[in-house]
């Protein structure tokens, strides 16, 4: 589904991604985990057509496809979806308002009927269950006086309203108490899906406790240096990123 | 010195006041002496910085419209949603009894200036006496000396819960391009409470001049809600002047849409002249276009724990210019006021362009006053969120201006009035996008 071969990317004038490799198939989940700075944020956004990431070298294919050429509007209609670690609040946009205008966007984007809001509202209250949040949500401004944990759970329910192919979940678990955290990764395995793969992008292996992962990566200085099942994330817990940065010096010696 | 627009308007209002006597004459006949000894004000004139005069001034307009009486009017032209008690409309500045309604309802009262003045002149003697003695109120002047006609709307002491009145100011197309000069006259009893919408529309491509001068007078606990909803032709030019002056306890909240017009300028002076009286203001102009907007608040704390709340948004695209001008003065003595001012203002070209001009002058003690103004783009961070969840860049645009634009009226508890305001602003914005319109502003 997802094909990344030697991604670089530079910020700013600085290099972050420095030939980045990876392979999602659908159905799969993939955790990328790694220090602060490693550039796990950045794949994000790049995967999301974010402006200001440069791509100097490498491809990014989708079903095929050349990601790096759609706008993001196009990426979204072709089914990525990016759950921000930081959601913006937008006042003055209604939430249920903005999620129809989105949907339909995308909807009529892909050729396919747009949905009138008796069969918007009913996929919304479907929604909602499952991710235990309050109808209230909905009639407030897109992520305005959000607590933290408010925001990331719309942004899931976001991505269980639009259902993607692919989603990309950027920091999800930061800044959530437990509770919260529990909420969000039911929401995920309710989603988990053989059409459907996860790119979950995290510095904490606790939210691994919850989304269990097929593979495990290991971002560090803008390349995956490691990669494994669900037990490198436990290895990680315990040693800490320094593991791999000894593991490599002594590979290397 | 007259000038092209001048002189014919002052040579009609000679004629017009020649046969006047008594102090409506007098009055008139100054403002037309200070007209034709002050003409236009100089091009260095600090109210008429931002707004150039020299185009207007080089224009002649026939005044009034002799056919106004016969003119065919499209009845979905001055309808608003939510709005279908009591109306008043004026086409092309004369009254239109036949598309008004007037029903009699106890404490309201609901005329014309004409009416009044024949029936009951030194009732209007007070509001109709003010002179202005600056040569910057070259408009105001011109009111004087020429509006015989307006609306006249009286409530009783203690009367509320009154039906919300509909003011309807109709520029209809005629073969030549017209002037016409309306005084509105608004008083509102002790304890009083009237709801008012000020509804200007004009048939496109309508190219007259407007000059709408509207006296408020909220006595002691009266309350007035103005709304005004200013969606003229874009070739119009509209002059419109609303004064207010609060007894104590008093309250006067607008709400200001500026949608149309090609040229225009509202000045708007309030008095805050009793204890505890207070003044809350929202507006938007959104402009497109070559529009030209000059918004111009005066606000005046002249008794002890006064307050004004002013919250403007300005929205400029392709070649269009706003200039939002908020002036604060507080008066020694005038000990306990507060005052709040905030204007942020959105370009959408390179080419569009919005002056911002906060000022504030404080000579009391006590006084709790902030005000800031801005000028920006769009939020790209938000661009980009709305863009990563489907929507084009188009109309992410769209819906983040408008979102910008509904802090001026998404206090209006009127939901199908509300909508319309929505629907009215969302129709200006780059690009129309249908679905955002029918679910109206947040709940």
């Amino acid at each position: 589904m997802l094909k990344i071969e030697n991604l670089h990317v530079r910020v700013a004038g600085k290099d972050i991604l420095k030939g980045l490799d990876l392979q999602v198939k659908a159905g799969e989940v993939h955790a990328i985990m790694g220090p602060n700075g490693a550039g796990k944020s950045t794949l994000g956004n790049v995967l999301a057509g974010r402006a200001g990431y440069e791509v100097s070298a490498g491809s990014i294919h989708f079903e095929g496809g050349n990601l790096l050429e759609l706008e993001p509007e196009e990426r979204a209609a072709a089914g990525v979806f990016l759950a921000f670690q930081y959601p913006v609040e937008i006042p003055g946009v209604n939430n249920t308002y903005f999620l129809r205008a989105a949907l339909n966007a995308q909807r009529k984007r892909r050729g396919e009927a747009e949905l009138d809001s008796m069969q918007f509202l009913k996929r919304v209250r479907e929604k909602l269950a499952v991710l235990h949040l309050k109808d209230e949500l909905l009639h407030r401004a897109v992520n305005e006086g959000f607590s933290g944990g408010e925001k990331k759970r719309n942004e899931i329910f976001q991505m269980a309203l639009l259902e993607p192919k692919l989603a990309i979940l950027d920091e999800t678990d930061s800044g959530l108490d437990i509770d919260a955290l529990k909420m969000v990764a039911d929401g995920v395995n309710a989603m988990r899906d053989p059409a459907r793969a996860f790119v979950v992008i995290t510095h904490y292996q606790r939210l691994l406790d919850y989304i269990v992962p097929d593979f495990v990566h290991v971002l560090a200085d803008g390349r995956i240096v490691e990669s494994g099942d669900k037990s490198l994330a436990l290895k990680l817990e315990e040693h800490g990123y320094s593991w791999i940065a000894e593991r490599k010096l002594a590979g290397a010696a | 010195m007259a000038t092209g627009f001048l002189e014919p308007l002052i040579a009609e209002g000679a004629t017009l006041a020649g046969g006047q006597a008594g102090w409506l004459g007098r009055v008139r006949a100054n403002a037309l002496a200070q007209l034709a000894r002050d003409g236009m004000p100089a091009a260095r004139s600090e109210a008429w910085k931002y707004t150039s005069l020299r185009a207007l001034a080089q224009r002649a307009y026939q005044r009034g419209d002799s056919d106004a009486a016969g003119r065919s009017i499209d009845a979905g032209l001055l309808a608003l949603p939510g709005v279908d008690g009591p109306r008043l409309v004026f086409v092309n500045g004369a009254f239109r009894a036949d598309l008004s309604r007037i029903e009699p309802i106890d404490g309201l009262q609901l005329h014309t200036l004409s009416q009044v003045l024949e029936s009951d002149a030194d009732s209007l003697q007070g509001p109709l006496s003010r002179s202005f003695d600056d040569a910057a109120d070259v408009f105001a002047r011109l009111n004087t000396a020429l509006a015989g006609d307006g609306p006249v709307i009286r409530v009783a002491a203690g009367r509320r819960d009154l039906p919300l009145v509909h003011l309807v100011l109709i520029g209809a197309a005629a073969s030549t391009e017209l002037a016409w000069h309306l005084r509105g006259i608004i008083e509102v009893g002790e304890g009083a409470a009237l709801r008012v919408v000020e509804h200007h529309v004009g048939e496109s491509g309508q190219a007259h001049f407007g000059n709408l001068l509207t006296q408020i007078a909220v006595a002691a606990g009266g309350r007035l809600d103005l709304l005004q909803v200013q969606n003229s032709s874009e070739s119009a030019s509209l002059f419109r002047r609303s004064e207010a002056r609060l007894a104590a306890d008093a309250q006067l909240e607008m709400r200001s849409i500026e949608a149309g017009t090609a040229w225009l300028r509202h000045d708007l002076a309030v008095t805050l002249a009793g204890d505890r009286s207070r003044f809350v203001s929202r507006g938007v102009f959104a402009l497109r276009g070559r529009q030209h907007a000059d918004t111009r608040l005066d606000v005046r704390h002249a008794a002890r724990d006064t307050a004004c709340d002013i919250v403007w948004r300005g929205v400029a695209d392709q070649r269009s210019r706003g200039v939002f001008h908020g002036a604060i003065t507080v008066n020694p003595g005038a000990d306990g006021s507060d005052a709040q001012l905030s204007n942020k203002n959105l370009l959408l070209s390179a080419q569009a362009e919005i002056d911002s001009q906060p000022v504030l002058e404080i000579y009391a003690d006590e006084v709790k006053a902030a005000h800031g103004a801005t000028v920006g783009q769009l939020d790209e961070q938000a661009l980009f969120y709305l863009r990563s969840r489907g929507l084009s860049a188009q109309q992410a645009r769209s819906l983040l201006t408008l979102a910008f634009c509904r802090i001026a009226f998404d206090s209006i508890e009127n939901t199908a009035l509300r909508e319309h305001v929505d629907a009215l602003l969302l129709e200006r914005l780059p690009e129309e996008v249908e679905e955002f319109a029918s679910e109206g502003a947040p709940a």
